[in-house]
């Protein structure tokens, strides 16, 4: 959780967006390439595995028996790059999508929610195409991208935690231990997306400690978490208080009101990011991503965050990658506004990939990332110089982005 | 390269706004103009009489970060002090540390006049963006800052890799300290591949400048352990009064004084035959962390603490009699037995009885709060500078019989070779990798 919230909504009303989450195209012209898919309710076929780079038209029948969607992904399996959304049963629609040289994945998601299904690889072969030079055309499909990656997330979020919630609420505690952190990882990935919804984070992630101070009632993942690792006789809060002062563990009607309120305020946030309403501006992608870094930074490389699971790496691991989709979606506009801003981003995108290389040492493929209890003082140090390396640099992005005028 | 990454003066140079001075703020940028002769601020802390308050033109003073040695050896000694010493980041390049020491030398160009770092200052930038510099030392003036650079023996090669190419060019003097009898050093406060000792008659001033250098640091070089000190506890002027330790005494009495230009050069600068010439009119630094065990000390008879220095412990002469500059008369008696204690630290200590070996010292004292017992966290960061680490060595190993060694603990170590000036328009460190 954080105590800073983002403002949604730029006062200066920075971009008028249209969420089409496609480019103006000549479907047909040149370097445009065609592709069929082909989605089921369990299957999501591309008719080709590679194409050119340009103007790709996509041509997407719903041959299933419900409401589908189709997405494309970087090759971190996480930014959407392209997304069209409500394809009735029986329809075909033709979506263009302008693709760069690179690595994608392509998929569906049946009924708009939940896992992607039939993910597949893309190979997009090719020159590099010049970007385009109308520079609100391309500041309008970073929101539009960035808005389709965050409802990504919430869609995966939703069913998520309704199955941790429903581990929970049945007494499974092993089961709900084991969907702790993957569903976690939805959440903290877009977080400040959450933060700037302002109730909601503090009903979905606040820290004991936190709600005590702020006099709420404490309900949300981390309430549940101390029914999950229930602390040991003489253990203590992250502010040293008793562990069991105040606190004991929940009955099973307790349980099922925790379980039933943080599925409700999940479903809160799908809809909220799901509404017209949601238009985050360049501004506020940015800092989102500088939000997650200080995120990390204060309370992850600390061990507050989950101080009872010790589950704080994945959840660092989380919001890195929420940081990153967000700056992969705007570094572009940066990087164009001068050598400046190129040489920022270029030493931002060095970073991530240290920081990234340095966290992987801590996970495990069998067992996930190591308990934080056994990262060591010098470990965590060596951490937190990384997380300083990266954040330093991001702090400045902003204003890179968005192009301060002049004084 | 990260600092310095400046949207709004991207590329028009006239477009730099008006910086902020902080002297300037103050109305005194013509009172205390940079370069203010350094005897003239030593001076006016005499007269003043109290050697740990500054007095308003001593705060004012500034001392210009170009020359042909650093400053801050010979410089008369602030009241405070912040010591860091750093690691370079983890993959770090040449080319990042040849950056970095670019972008310190600019940053203490500016820090040391009272100027905030920075194109835009702390103040002056976009409202999108963090201030380039941090802040708290608005208002306040250079306050007689000096920032010193010194490169540890690691720098040069750590676990047999030459990660900078400058391995050929560590000076063989630069070396670990060898282990010393009492030595009970904690690895996480020894040692640094860098350090920074930036002095200033205001606390604050000294803690902004390390506060902003690591800053500039971050992704190239991480701090590995930082010290604050108070009350200097010697002078290198002799116009400055000698300070107390916090034993209670007068510390460092027989120290070298700026004004004893063939002694400096005897004991204190590095020659260009002592090899290599890029360090010739450098120095080496050696940081000593020594914790007082305070409250065995205090509850000690004023004779056995008298005993222990070998000095009186009101006027500072030694306990053969005289004044506080009268030298020691190691062979005088009283009622039979040696006038000063065989193991007394001022006898071990004394050039008399090092084969003259004499030390530029500038040490601190400091206290971090209590320890978990209870006890003062308290003693001295002993700093020296000298032509070779060799003289320290000698002088510690003659105090191992030392009196004073029941009420001590050393707990942290460090060496650095420290490179001459930077010139004006260069910057330190630049003869190491030319």
């Amino acid at each position: 959780m954080s105590r800073r919230a983002l403002p949604l909504i730029a006062a200066s009303a920075l971009l008028a967006v249209v969420l089409t989450g496609c480019v103006p195209n000549r479907p047909g012209g040149a370097g445009a390439s065609a592709l069929t898919v082909d989605a089921a309710d369990t299957g999501c076929t591309v008719s080709s595995t590679t194409v050119t780079a340009g103007n790709v038209v996509f041509t997407f029948r719903n041959t299933g028996t419900d409401t589908n969607e189709f997405e494309i992904l970087a090759d971190d399996k996480l930014r959407v790059v392209g997304e069209k959304e409500n394809i009735t049963p029986g329809q075909t629609i033709t979506y263009v999508v302008q693709l760069q040289p690179g690595r994608y994945f392509t998929a569906c998601r049946f009924r708009q929610v939940g896992d992607l299904v039939g993910m597949a690889s893309l190979k997009v072969t090719g020159e590099r195409i010049r970007a385009s030079s109308n520079g609100s055309a391309r500041e309008s499909k970073a929101v539009a991208d960035y808005v389709s990656y965050v409802r990504s997330q919430t869609e995966q979020l939703l069913p998520a935690v309704t199955r941790f919630a429903d581990a929970y609420r049945s007494g499974d505690d092993p089961a709900a231990r084991s969907l702790y952190v993957t569903t976690r990882a939805y959440y903290e990935r877009i977080e400040p997306t959450a933060e700037a919804f302002g109730e909601l984070d503090p009903g979905i992630d606040y820290r004991e400690v936190d709600a005590l101070a702020e006099g709420r009632t404490w309900r949300g993942f981390h309430r549940i978490e101390k029914d999950l690792w229930p602390p040991a006789p003489g253990a203590v809060n992250s502010d040293g208080t008793p562990a069991d002062t105040g606190w004991a563990p929940s009955t099973p009607t307790e349980r099922a009101g925790y379980a039933d309120g943080l599925v409700a305020d999940v479903q809160k946030l799908f809809d909220l990011v799901h509404g017209k309403s949601f238009s985050p501006g360049l501004g506020e992608i940015s800092n989102g991503a500088i939000g997650l870094l200080d995120e990390v930074a204060t309370f992850k490389i600390t061990g507050e965050e989950d101080w009872w699971s010790g589950t704080d790496l994945a959840d660092f691991a989380a919001n890195l990658e929420g940081a990153k989709v967000a700056v992969d979606n705007v570094k572009e506009i940066a990087a164009s506004r001068g050598s400046r801003e190129a040489t920022l981003v270029r030493t931002i995108d060095a970073r991530f990939a240290s920081l990234k290389a340095l966290l992987a040492r801590y996970d495990d493929p069998q067992t996930g990332y190591l308990p934080y209890g056994q990262v060591t003082q010098a470990q965590r140090k060596e951490l937190s110089d990384s997380v300083n390396a990266l954040a330093e640099p991001m702090s400045r992005l902003t204003s890179s982005v968005l192009g301060v005028p002049k004084s | 390269m990260t600092h310095g990454i400046d949207p709004e003066s991207r590329d028009s140079p006239d477009a730099r706004p008006r910086r902020l001075s902080r002297r300037g703020l103050l109305g005194l940028a013509g009172a205390g103009a940079v370069g203010v002769v350094a005897g003239g601020a030593g001076g006016a802390a005499v007269a003043a009489g109290v050697a740990s308050a500054a007095s308003a033109a001593a705060a004012s003073a500034a001392h210009p970060f170009h020359g042909v040695h650093q400053a801050g050896l010979t410089t008369p000694v602030q009241d405070r002090l912040h010591f860091a010493a750093f690691d370079m980041a983890e993959g770090a390049t040449r080319a990042d540390a040849i950056s970095l020491l670019k972008d310190w030398s600019a940053a203490a160009a500016a820090m040391t006049t009272g100027a905030a770092i920075g194109a835009t200052g702390a103040v002056d930038g976009p409202l999108t963006a963090p201030p380039e510099d941090t802040g708290e030392a608005l208002d306040l003036p250079a306050s007689s800052l000096t920032l010193t650079f010194g490169f540890g023996p690691e720098l040069f090669e750590k676990d047999g890799q030459d990660r900078f190419g400058i391995a050929d060019r560590r000076p063989p003097r630069l070396r670990p300290l060898p282990r010393f009898a009492g030595d009970a050093l904690q690895p996480a406060i020894s040692g640094g591949e860098l350090c920074v000792q930036a002095c200033a008659d205001d606390p604050q001033v000294a803690v902004h400048a390390i506060r902003n250098l690591s800053r500039i640091a971050f992704g190239r070089a991480v701090i590995r352990w930082s010290q604050l000190g108070f009350g200097r506890t010697s002078s290198t002027s002799s116009e400055q009064k000698t300070a107390r330790n916090l034993f209670g005494f007068k510390d460092g009495t027989a120290n070298i004084t700026s004004d004893e230009t063939a002694e400096l050069d005897k004991w204190v600068w590095a020659a260009r035959d002592d090899g290599p010439g890029w360090m010739a009119g450098g120095s080496y630094l050696v940081t000593r962390k020594i914790r007082m065990v305070i409250e065995t000390w205090d509850r000690q008879q004023l004779a056995e603490q008298q005993r222990v220095i070998g000095r009186d412990k009101g006027e500072g002469a030694p306990l053969s009699g005289g004044s506080e500059f009268t030298g020691p008369d190691f062979r005088a008696t009283r009622a039979g037995a040696p006038a000063i204690d065989p193991r007394a630290h001022v006898r071990l200590a004394h050039p008399e009885n090092l084969g003259g070996t004499r030390l530029l010292r500038r040490g601190y004292n400091y206290v971090d709060g209590s320890d978990p017992l209870g006890r003062l966290d308290a003693g001295l960061f002993f700093i020296s500078f000298q032509r070779s680490p060799e003289q320290f060595v000698k002088v510690q190993s003659a105090l191992a019989s030392d009196a004073m060694a029941e009420y001590i603990k050393h707990v942290g170590s460090a060496v650095f070779a420290v490179p001459p000036g930077a010139r004006r328009g260069g910057w330190v460190g630049e003869s190491l990798f030319a």
